[in-house]
């Protein structure tokens, strides 16, 4: 009794909030695109009291057929896995700095590690583009330098895109790395010391190891986000890089092919899946 | 410290005894002074190229590792052959009877288990110095005894010197072959168990080692005057002239048959106000008449006056201690 009480939130909300949401994309994925508001037949048709199938897997089926639909998620996977191998990098010494530092200054160590947060993502992505541009202050003080004659294609380009990738998923890698590396107890590394170990090799044999965990979560945590992003490939990079987020987008706002949409959104979601199922194996392993 | 000695490193919290065993470790460094190791000072060498192993409190087994792996971590540091480690840490983990459990990790350990498999990781490299920061602490009661003992028996097999740091003055005194008391970082006494135990030198070791009774007076004609008391100690050596403090266990004390009177000298008479039963023995609390507060020991067969009532009490000259401070 006590425990369905408590346990009816959550699942109410799981059922809210993802069970439905995810059926009704099923059965968008499932219906007969159609002229009207909303553009689609539903798949099931009522007659005289009995549901009658009409639906179809064309949607699904021009998904592997397309070779447009499997690029792009390639080309997406490709760069959300760049994103986070970037993010990793950079976050582990920021956090291990952040774990190490004296306990009264990390508080404010990891203010300035979510400060971003304090601004609007698509303003931080606006200040990019005023950064970069043709015109833009980067261009301008090369120029006025003389460095530079002609101003660089700096914008719209596959590492403005990797910037902005960075810059909005780097306190994700953060977070769940220092939470690891700072449970490590530091005597630790120091019995691999008196072991005789040098610093970087207790670094290597023990911190390493033990904070793959956290590592791991960190990656995710800026991937999976990082491979459906439509609005940073949108807004800083490459005109002809159609990652899936931005086909997606296409199909349903610019064809309005809305079960050709819901398709990719499942297909993108069982692609993101597998990775996590892969990581809780890993949790349950250890 | 000589070679193969157990030394001990008795205080209590913040007396610098662990930071004593870290500067020998090398994680931290001397303001002022030098650790010397066999007359060469170890300043300048960084931790790994110490010659010392170090059984931290806590052990800080590595988790991720095996048994087996954690006790060839230092072997494997130091450049070894793989038949060798496999050798060496068979050897070690049979020296402390886990030789089936080295596939284990540390979290399928108990306690003990962990305790030894730390003490053989840093023995394997054959230190010519052990540290062994509070190596009974985490263990419950009953078993602290036995692993104390079998500490010792490792450390006389293997020859290698032991420093342990310990806040617990009933293990340094059974383990350890001398004994360094410290006191708000500084030494305060060192000796063998019973040297310490039988003459403190300080008021500070007399109270920490076995609380005994300290009493204050003033000595002239080889008698000591003690008010608060209400008593004349007479040591067995004259004390100097002058104010002075002595050391007088509680179980040296002894509780003289209803009626009869405390001796003028090495006695006194008092109200027992609290009794306590400890097991091996019972515990009296005695007002002096001078107002002062005596602990008194007696073995647990002996029938204890009963609390409020008067009783005289008598010692030996030879159990008057003269503090040096």
């Amino acid at each position: 009794m006590c425990r369905a009480l408590i346990l009816a939130p959550p699942l109410l909300w799981l059922a809210l909030f993802v069970a439905a949401p995810l059926a009704i994309l099923g059965a968008i994925a499932l219906s007969e695109p159609a002229a009207g508001i909303p553009p689609f037949a539903s798949p099931l048709a009522w007659d005289g009291g009995w549901p009658r199938w009409q639906g179809t897997l064309a949607s699904l089926a021009a998904l592997v057929e397309d070779p447009l639909y499997a690029e792009a998620a390639l080309r997406a996977l490709r760069v959300a896995a760049v994103t986070g191998a970037l993010c990793l990098a950079i976050a582990y010494p920021m956090a291990l700095c952040i774990a190490r530092a004296r306990p009264e200054r990390r508080p404010l160590l990891l203010l300035l590690v979510l400060l971003p947060f304090w601004t609007g993502f698509l303003l931080r992505m606006s200040a990019w583009i005023g950064l970069l541009r043709d015109e833009g202050w980067i261009n301008g003080v090369l120029q006025g330098l003389g460095l530079t004659q002609a101003p660089l294609p700096l914008l719209y380009s596959e590492a403005a895109l990797m910037l902005g990738m960075v810059h909005s998923y780097l306190p994700f890698a953060v977070l769940p790395l220092f939470a690891t590396l700072s449970r490590l107890d530091p005597a630790l590394e120091e019995a691999a010391a008196a072991l005789g170990a040098r610093p970087a090799m207790a670094f290597w044999t023990v911190t390493l190891p033990l904070s793959l965990p956290g590592a791991a979560a960190g990656f995710l945590l800026a991937f999976i986000p990082a491979a459906g992003e439509f609005v940073i490939p949108e807004l800083l990079g490459p005109p002809e890089a159609q990652l899936i987020g931005r086909v997606l987008w296409a199909e349903f706002f610019q064809n309005r092919d809305w079960p050709l949409a819901a398709a990719l959104a499942l297909a993108l979601l069982a692609v993101l899946v597998l990775p996590i199922l892969l990581f809780q194996r890993l949790e349950v392993r250890r | 410290m000589a070679p193969g000695e157990f030394l001990a490193l008795l205080g209590g919290s913040g007396s610098g005894k662990s930071t004593l065993l870290r500067l020998v470790a090398g994680f931290e460094m001397p303001d002022a002074g030098r650790v010397l190791l066999d007359g060469a000072d170890l300043a300048p060498l960084p931790p790994h190229r110490r010659p010392v192993g170090m059984v931290f409190q806590g052990y800080a087994l590595f988790p991720h590792l095996t048994v087996f792996d954690n006790v060839a971590y230092g072997l494997r540091r130091d450049g070894a052959a793989r038949a060798e480690i496999a050798r060496r840490v068979a050897e070690a983990l049979a020296l402390v009877g886990l030789e089936r459990l080295d596939r284990r990790r540390p979290h399928q350990l108990s306690g003990g288990q962990r305790q030894r498999v730390a003490l053989v990781r840093a023995l394997v490299r054959r230190p010519r110095v052990m540290l062994l920061d509070e190596p009974l602490a985490a263990l419950d009661a009953g078993l602290r005894e036995r692993t104390g003992l079998e500490l010792r028996a490792i450390q006389r097999a293997t020859g290698a010197a032991f420093v342990m740091v310990t806040h617990d003055q009933a293990e340094a005194l059974a383990l350890a072959d001398r004994v360094a008391v410290l006191d708000q970082g500084r030494l305060a006494q060192l000796g063998t168990p019973v040297a310490l135990y039988e003459r403190p030198a300080t008021r500070f070791v007399a109270g920490f080692l076995g609380a005994a009774n300290v009493l204050e007076g003033r000595a002239a004609g080889g008698v000591i005057a003690c008010a608060a008391a209400g008593c004349t100690l007479r040591p067995a050596e004259t004390p100097p002239e002058g104010p002075v403090a002595t050391a007088l266990r509680p179980e040296r004390i002894r509780v003289l048959p209803p009626g009869a009177a405390a001796p003028a000298e090495n006695g006194l008479a008092g109200t027992v106000t609290e009794r306590a039963f400890r097991g091996e023995s019972w515990l009296l609390v005695v007002r002096a008449g001078g107002g002062q507060a005596l602990r008194v020991v007696l073995p647990a067969g002996a029938a204890p006056p009963a609390a409020q009532t008067p009783v005289a009490l008598a010692w030996d000259a030879a159990s008057v201690v003269v503090l040096a401070g």
